[in-house]
């Protein structure tokens, strides 16, 4: 009896390695049924940047409605990484991407049917806490010393468009943090770590009352484009062209507009 | 279970020293295909990814992208912070894990569990907890900004707390599991020969512990190196004061997959030689 009760907590580690096991496998398990769900002959699966997702989640609702019997289904991420996925093999209908850039990383593999369409586009400004104490009210005041500014690293989209802004008006700014994507930035201002972060209009205006935004009038010369594509191995590719429609259509672009996109 | 189990069982009458010897005879006795096959996948599936990031490696590239500035400054901070956080985690952990082996208290087993959290939580999940907890803002990092001015996030201190956050409870467990195998007879002798308890810790415990200790420090250590979502939550990245291997390894894939690689080997060959220099010494079951 002891010598089995010693023998169990001995065991005692190697039941927590295996239960991390087991949760790392659970984990995989569930994130590759999700594609072999989509095989299902009525879900278009839509690959699209992250700051697409507020608007693309409203436009999925609208398109299920008036396609009855037919599903979307979204995968929203840094678009350097769904790129990466769609040239990898994931099973895709349709990427959109929050720059030419990223977009270029499908079309160069020959990954995309036709070539990709600018759909809106996005123009930077500046996040504060609520209340801006710091009264920031152009992007010359992130330089002030003592301001912990935040921005998107330079591989990014989001963090290219700011290093054009800043090059353009000879401003030079040392951040607390280069952020891996734009909601990790605007994350560090919602949580008053972060005095600011140079972020997208659509993720102030996404992000409500948790942060202000400040527009400076430098953004105008680094706005990016996102551009949407078919993808060439699309499992449904029909419904996949009317979502296209959609987004692109009038009634799509009200949507992405309120969402603070502007038109291409 | 059982049928692994035995020929641990079977070396049982011989003393540790010749448990080597013993399990070698076993395996002598034929290995049953069920076990071999599943087993020989298992070393191929966690081998051969990092085969592949040999046989993609730019070799002609990596002598140039090894010696640029921003490498050897993430190497660096990788190498200093893992140190510093499994220094923190030893000065803290081992207690710890003695608390946790060696006294009774209510909800023991609970707290136990909780311990070991930061193992299966996402490291991001961790990230974000300790930015409510310790940030600018947070629970406990409000008092610190007010009354210290100490701000932890976007710091190196603070990479080294969110590592030893996600590497401390390997060294607790491997500790505490020890502690257990240990037995706790020659720690009562020390007392009743007039140690105090501490004493008896310190002479008797820690010496007779210390192979766990140092397995568990390795561990620690090696997964501080490797961390990532924890890290990038709440020290941020900054080249040279919070952005180590992992966060360039990951920068870099976004738009130069070459560089990407060639971190990661960097980091690869590094963890290897530790692990590979430390485990003989003192990962081998004494």
């Amino acid at each position: 009896m002891t010598r089995s009760v010693c023998r169990t907590r001995r065991m005692w580690p190697l039941a927590g390695a295996s239960a991390a096991a087991l949760i790392a496998l659970s984990a995989c398990s569930a994130s590759s049924d999700s594609p072999a769900s989509s095989k299902s002959s009525d879900t278009v699966t839509v690959f699209a940047a992250a700051s697409l997702k507020e608007s693309f989640t409203t436009l999925g609702k609208k398109f299920e409605q008036d396609h009855p019997g037919t599903k979307v289904s979204f995968n929203f991420g840094g678009s350097d990484s769904l790129a990466a996925s769609i040239t990898g093999g994931a099973p895709a209908d349709v990427f959109a991407a929050a720059s030419p850039r990223t977009m270029a990383l499908v079309t160069d593999k020959q990954e995309a049917a036709g070539t990709p369409a600018t759909f809106v586009r996005n123009q930077l400004e500046i996040a504060t806490v609520p209340g801006n104490p710091h009264k920031v009210s152009s992007l010359k005041d992130l330089t002030e010393s003592g301001l912990k500014v935040v921005l998107c690293d330079r591989t990014v989209p989001c963090g290219a468009a700011a290093q054009k802004a800043l090059d353009a008006s000879r401003l030079r700014l040392t951040p607390v943090s280069y952020e891996q994507d734009v909601k990790g930035a605007l994350t560090k201002v919602e949580l008053k770590e972060a005095d600011a972060a140079v972020v997208y209009k659509t993720d102030v205006k996404a992000a409500g009352d948790k942060v202000e935004g400040v527009e400076f009038p430098e953004s105008a010369g680094a706005i990016n484009d996102y551009p949407i594509a078919l993808l060439k191995n699309a499992p449904h590719a029909e419904a996949a062209k009317a979502f296209i429609a959609l987004v692109r259509s009038a009634e799509g672009q009200q949507v992405l507009s309120e969402a603070g996109f502007l038109k291409p | 279970m059982t049928p692994l189990d035995e020929p641990g069982v079977a070396a049982g009458p011989h003393t540790g020293r010749s448990r080597r010897r013993g399990v070698g005879a076993g395996g002598r006795r034929g290995v049953p295909l069920p076990l071999l096959l599943p087993g020989v996948l298992a070393l191929a599936f966690l081998l051969l990814p990092l085969l592949a990031l040999l046989i993609r490696a730019p070799w002609r590239s990596l002598p140039d992208q090894l010696t640029s500035a921003e490498v050897w400054q993430a190497l660096q901070l990788s190498l200093v912070s893992a140190t510093a956080a499994t220094a923190v985690s030893l000065v803290l952990g081992v207690p710890l894990a003695w608390l946790l082996a060696r006294t009774e208290f209510p909800g023991r087993g609970f707290v136990r569990a909780l311990v070991t959290l930061p193992l299966v939580l996402p490291p991001v999940v961790g990230g974000v907890a300790l930015l409510l907890a310790l940030g600018r803002n947070g629970v406990i990092g409000q008092w610190l900004d007010a009354w210290f001015g100490i701000t932890l996030p976007f710091t190196t201190t603070g990479v080294v707390i969110a590592e030893a956050f996600v590497a401390m409870p390997f060294l607790v467990i491997s500790v505490e599991g020890t502690l257990r195998a240990a037995d706790p007879r020659y720690e009562e002798a020390a007392t009743t020969l007039g140690a105090s308890r501490f004493t008896a810790f310190r002479r008797v415990t820690l010496p007779l512990i210390a192979p766990g200790i140092a397995a568990g420090a390795v561990l620690a250590w090696a997964r501080a190196l490797g961390e990532f979502g924890a890290t990038i939550t709440f020290a941020g990245n900054f080249p040279g004061r919070t952005q180590t291997m992992p966060l360039a390894v990951y920068l870099a894939l976004q738009n130069d997959p070459e560089a990407a690689i060639s971190l990661s080997l960097v980091l690869l060959a590094v963890s290897i030689t530790v692990l590979a220099g430390l485990r003989d010494r003192w990962m081998t079951p004494s």
